[in-house]
């Protein structure tokens, strides 16, 4: 069988202000095949794709689509030439059903009227042919997240689709739905589709593709065939250097608890119970990572013990003294540190200097304070030293934190909550969208933290980074900690199962 | 009995009548705000709108070369919104202030400027009423049925609602945001045109200063007390028009008329917090659209 | 040192930026108005010439011109201190007229204090009340969340017609459309009482005032705690949650301080003009007008002076471009476009688009990882 070129992308090269995307990009990928794109946070992996599918303009370059040139100047041309494309934040809009959503932009008519009903039918039709099961009449807001992934796919195939684009699919999964994802890309190969799917994770790129092009920085690396690499080389190749993924640790014996959780509960915004009972306690000198799947009760959990929400029952103690339910400046002042896990959300107000930014939180202490309102000059000084001290890179500490790279906001975060000398640092997603340096960066300060002798709470998606920094591992699975185990004792396959709410008595 | 017959033959009447300038205007809101654009211009639309109307029949005779050129005139505005809000991303309540205080001190100094006069200008032709209403009153109810059916049942409405609600999902499908938007804003700024025309050379036959008062806000407050939905924003604006007709009655009532004009108001201000059930906007409502957007 | 140097100048090219925007924009309309103007047949430099000379000619008529200013600078704090907490408060007409009304119940009903007394009395409780009216809106946001823009324009309805029904039950002169008036002790002092060069002018010491707030309003908000936590609700509530800061206080506050200022310029409108309150037909305008004000002066305290300057100006100068044949509307055409233009930060948007697509030229790469 003869392979043919369905996409080829020929010195692509695309700029926005301050930074170069695309820098004379070529790719090509065959029909039939499932074809990764690696590349770390902003390496230029979703500019590229949304070059592709019309969404972008390039600067530069040529795309030919089945061996023709073809300028794709609006999404509509990426579909009539059957690109589709399933982003990574999902696409849908909450109050349509799911037919509305699939037929959107092209739907059937009945004279001048919305046909609903044949909508309905296509989509039955669609959803039997591949397998993918959905109810065309349920809202978007009342489906799960894997179900709205589905109709982000069916999407694409209501429209004719023969080329499917992937944006990061895994990270809201499951180790186990990512599997069965895998299985829905190989049937949809063989019936016929190519695959491009974006990625930053390694071991995705091993069990899923069949040939992986590597992006750092805006350019290509390398193009290579799945089965003739291994993970040490796509490292080292996305990263630019050789890579430690192991994080250097000693070992330490952990003393007494410093935050004691029992029973706790809390609501999620659609006032459903989404922490049900949860105990656990992090001791003086250990890392406690929290593993689970996106939307199992983290993010109500956290905001429960920072104070950012009510809990609706149970306790929570620092260093034996009881802090439930107390606002967040309260919490604070009794010294909780907390990387949040959104950082332009939570973490920094991006319109203000780094200098007031540096201050979020401990404003209204005595030090920041002159005779009459506040000593900036004093706060300057203060946030100063927080920049050498953390290697932010910084013109100075009056510009906007909105104008620093991600990695140097987190680090400011990280600064100003480290700086404050907590008993306990609740650390969430901390090396989100971060790339490697300034993980490597976050991790060692994380190490340094625990070290000395706090307590650390880790929340994160990334299991690989749970596993490398915890000293013992907490699984979250829907609302509830469905085990508390070693790190020494656990591997992937175990808290996979843990995570997806399997247990562990089940596989023996 | 008879005593009450005659109430209600006089304000059944006069609800539609006072009635009919809001729902156009409310309705022009509507597909405004459902298409992700706040309209607080409204009442600038509706002021330019009556002017308009006044200016066309006064140079053309006819009344409806002036209701034509409300639309035009109501439209233009729509486009200086459409314009600013989309293609600069202003904030959109801050450009509808602006046309309110443009369209009121430009209206005020053409009218110096055509009559010569401040005040009013000169009575011009204006439509006569065909049976107890006059035609802007059928036209109102006629559009409510069309702007629900477009709204609900056709492929345009569901595409200005997706834009109003989460527009780069549309954007990804193709449908263009932009241009939707525009069609939408443009399109309020007509239907303002009319509603402001209703007041000028329906209900009267001249333009006066301030004659506008305030309808444009009140429109506004129906269209949220009627949950962006015509059939709603048309109800709540029959119940804000029952509530001027009870002041034609209202020596026979023990309220103080003060809180019978104030009370859309009150409502509106229960209805956007929610004590008799929350209007809800749509989610990117007053949001730009930022396409290349990382 | 040399840090501060650098810093020094950082802020002066920052600031210069936000001066020259406005300015531009304001010279722009003023031309605008100028071609309108030729359009009608009307000669742009005499009309320009006679609003000058009327508004800033003569000592009595600088006086006039600050009488209208008084108002406009503290509407425009009231707008502008609601927008640093990141709320739009179109509500300072309604503040305003609820101050006045409040104002006026004050000044006539209490009797027997001294003057100076009197006057600080009825302007606490006309910016107190003005305060409250603006509290509420502040409320409803933070306890349910419902929109303060909407809200806003709704209580300024009601202000009005509440108002009127005070005027024309509670304090109704008899048989006329409008208030009692306040007692003498009420009344602001006059600067023509002493200095004689504004004899003709009705300038009173309400100018002072409005001054003052000004500088506690960019005090309260630059340099102190609380001015740093509404400040930060105002950019990012979450952030601001996070950071130990109650942004339903803040909020509620924010809304009520505005509320003072707007409330504050009704009691002194009474106390140093009015004496009394009409039943109104349709809105002052103050309060409107508060909104061009903040947003040409960038919602800047300094800025919301002088910005209430230049409308001052332009409200005093109108009518005197009438005596020379051209309607004095064009002041409000001009009004418009200038706040058409500020709005959409015309100008730079232009020099960024301009500048961006010249960066993008040169294909500066910097990495994401810098």
């Amino acid at each position: 069988m003869k392979l043919s070129t369905v996409i080829e992308m020929k010195g692509i090269s695309k700029s926005f202000p301050g930074i170069k995307a695309n820098d004379n990009i070529n790719l090509s990928v065959e029909k039939g095949e499932i074809h990764v794109l690696l590349g770390e946070n902003g390496a230029g992996k979703s500019t590229l794709m949304n070059i592709l599918y019309g969404l972008y303009q390039p600067d530069e370059g040529q795309i030919y689509v089945k061996e023709k040139a073809i300028r794709i100047s609006n999404p509509n041309i990426a579909i009539t030439l059957g690109i589709g494309m399933v982003h990574q934040h999902f696409m849908l809009v909450q109050p349509f059903t799911v037919a509305e959503n699939i037929v959107l932009g092209s739907e059937p008519k009945k004279g001048t009227s919305l046909d609903l009903d044949k909508a309905v039918k296509d989509v039955e039709e669609l959803s039997k042919k591949y397998e993918l099961k959905v109810d065309p009449n349920s809202l978007i807001s009342d489906i799960s997240v894997g179900m709205q992934q589905r109709v982000e796919i069916l999407k694409t195939l209501y429209r004719g689709a023969d080329i499917l684009i992937l944006d990061e699919p895994t990270a809201v999964l499951t180790p186990q739905e990512i599997e069965e994802l895998g299985i829905i890309l190989k049937s949809l190969v063989n019936q016929g589709k190519t695959i491009i799917l974006i990625t930053h994770k390694l071991k995705e790129v091993m069990a899923m593709s069949d040939r992986v092009t590597i992006i750092r920085r805006g350019k290509v690396i390398d193009t290579l065939h799945t089965k003739d690499t291994n993970i040490d080389e796509l490292a080292e190749k996305m990263v630019g250097r050789k890579v430690n993924l192991q994080v250097e640790k000693s070992d330490k014996q952990a003393a007494s608890p410093v935050l004691e959780v029992k029973g706790l509960k809390a609501l999620d915004t659609r006032g459903l119970e989404a922490v049900k009972g949860v105990d656990f306690e992090v001791r003086g000198g250990e890392i406690l990572g929290i593993a689970g799947v996106d939307g199992n009760g983290q993010t109500q959990l956290l905001q429960a013990l920072t104070g950012l929400q009510k809990p609706t029952a149970g306790e929570v103690l620092l260093n034996g003294k009881e802090i439930t339910a107390l606002p967040p400046r309260d919490v604070i002042e009794s010294g909780v540190g907390h990387i949040p896990e959104d950082r332009h959300k939570r973490g920094l107000v991006l319109n203000f200097s780094l200098a007031e930014n540096a201050i979020l939180g401990s404003h209204r202490n005595k030090n920041f304070r002159g005779r009459f309102g506040m000593n900036y000059p004093k706060i300057r000084e203060h946030a100063r030293r927080l920049i050498h001290d953390f290697d932010v890179r910084t013109p100075n500490e009056n510009v906007e934190a909105r104008s620093l790279s991600g990695g140097n906001q987190q680090k400011m975060i990280i600064a100003r909550e480290v700086d404050r000398d907590p008993g306990l640092c609740i650390a969430a997603q901390p090396t989100r969208g971060l790339d490697v340096g300034a993980i490597e960066f976050v991790h060692k300060r994380l190490v340094e933290l625990r070290d000395s002798g706090k307590a650390v709470l880790l929340v994160s998606l990334e299991l690989d980074e749970i596993m490398s920094l915890s000293d013992r591992i907490a699984v979250m699975y829907d609302g509830k900690i469905v085990a508390i185990v070693d790190a020494k004792d656990a591997t992937e396959k175990k808290l996979g199962i843990l995570m997806a709410g399997g247990s562990l008595q089940d596989e023996k | 009995m008879e005593g009450i017959w005659l109430i209600i033959s006089i304000i059944v009447p006069a609800t539609i009548r006072s009635a009919t300038p809001l729902i156009f205007t409310a309705l022009g809101g509507n597909f405004s705000e459902r298409s992700g654009v706040v309209n607080i211009g409204l009442e600038g639309i509706m002021t330019v709108g009556a002017f308009g109307a006044v200016y066309f029949s006064y140079i053309t005779g006819s009344p409806w070369m002036g209701l034509l050129g409300a639309m035009v005139v109501g439209g233009l505005f729509g486009l200086l919104l459409a314009f600013l809000s989309i293609n600069f991303k202003a904030n959109q309540v801050i450009v509808g202030t602006a046309i309110n205080i443009l369209a009121a001190s430009l209206t005020t100094f053409l009218l110096v400027e055509v009559w010569g006069r401040p005040g009013q200008t000169n009575s011009v032709s204006a439509f006569s009423n065909w049976g107890p209403f006059n035609i802007f009153t059928y036209l109102a109810f006629i559009l409510v049925a069309v702007s629900y059916y477009v709204m609900f049942k056709t492929p345009f409405g569901l595409r200005l609602r997706a834009v109003g609600e989460h527009p780069k999902a549309a954007d990804t499908l193709g449908v263009n945001v932009q241009l939707t938007r525009y069609i939408c804003v443009v399109l309020s700024g007509v239907l303002g045109g009319i509603g402001g025309a209703s007041l000028s050379i329906g209900s009267l036959n001249l333009f006066k200063e301030g004659m506008v008062a305030g309808r444009g806000f009140i429109a506004l407050a129906a269209l949220i007390f009627g949950k962006w939905n015509p059939l709603g924003a048309a109800g709540a604006c029959l119940f804000f028009g029952f509530a001027v007709a009870l002041e034609t009655v209202s020596s026979n009532l023990p309220i103080p008329r003060e809180f019978i004009f104030a009370m859309p108001y009150i409502l509106t201000m229960f209805a956007v917090s929610g004590f008799i059930g929350k209007s809800v906007a749509p989610a990117a409502s007053g949001v730009p659209y930022e396409k290349g957007e990382r | 040192m040399e840090n501060k140097v650098s810093e020094f100048k950082a802020r002066l090219q920052q600031n210069t930026k936000a001066i020259a925007y406005p300015l531009i924009a304001i010279l722009l309309s003023f031309i605008v108005g100028g071609i309108i103007v030729a359009a009608f047949g009307n000669d742009p430099i005499v009309a320009y010439t006679a609003m000058f000379k009327g508004s800033l000619g003569s000592w009595s008529n600088f006086g006039e011109t600050l009488v209208s200013v008084t108002p406009l600078i503290l509407t425009g704090l009231s707008v502008a201190f609601a927008f640093r907490c990141g709320l739009f408060n179109i509500g300072a007409e309604g503040q305003f007229i609820i101050g006045s009304v409040a104002a006026v119940w004050a000044g006539w009903a209490i009797k027997g204090i001294p003057a100076l007394l009197h006057v600080l009395l009825v302007l606490l409780i006309g910016a107190a009340v003005g305060g409250i009216w603006g509290g509420v809106v502040g409320w409803l946001k933070a306890k349910v969340g419902s929109h303060e823009v909407i809200n806003s324009i709704m209580m300024n309805y009601i202000a009005m017609y509440f108002s009127n029904y005070i005027v024309m039950n509670l304090l109704n002169e008899p048989d006329k459309a409008f208030s009692h008036a306040i007692a003498d002790t009420a009344k602001l002092w006059r600067f023509a009482e002493t200095i004689t060069v504004f004899k003709g002018s009705r300038v009173h010491m309400g100018i002072v005032v409005a001054l003052i707030v000004a500088v506690f309003a960019y005090y309260l908000l630059n340099k102190t705690v609380r001015g740093y936590e509404i400040r930060a609700v105002g950019f990012n509530p979450y952030a601001a949650e996070y950071g130990g800061i109650n942004v339903p206080r803040n909020v509620v506050l924010a809304m009520f301080i505005s509320g003072v200022f707007a409330g504050l310029a009704g009691a002194i409108m009474v106390t140093g003009i009015q004496f009394r309150v009409n039943n109104l037909f349709g809105f002052t305008g103050y309060g409107l007008d508060g909104i061009a004000v903040a947003l040409v002066g960038n919602n800047h305290p300094i800025g919301v002076i002088l910005s209430a300057f230049l409308f001052g100006v332009l409200q005093k100068g109108g009518p005197m471009m009438q005596l020379k044949g051209v309607p004095k509307e064009v002041v409000g055409i001009i009004q418009g476009i200038i706040i058409l233009f500020v709005a959409v930060n015309f100008i730079k948007v232009m020099i960024e688009r301009y500048s961006e697509k010249q960066k993008i030229k040169k294909g500066s790469v910097e990495g994401e990882g810098k």
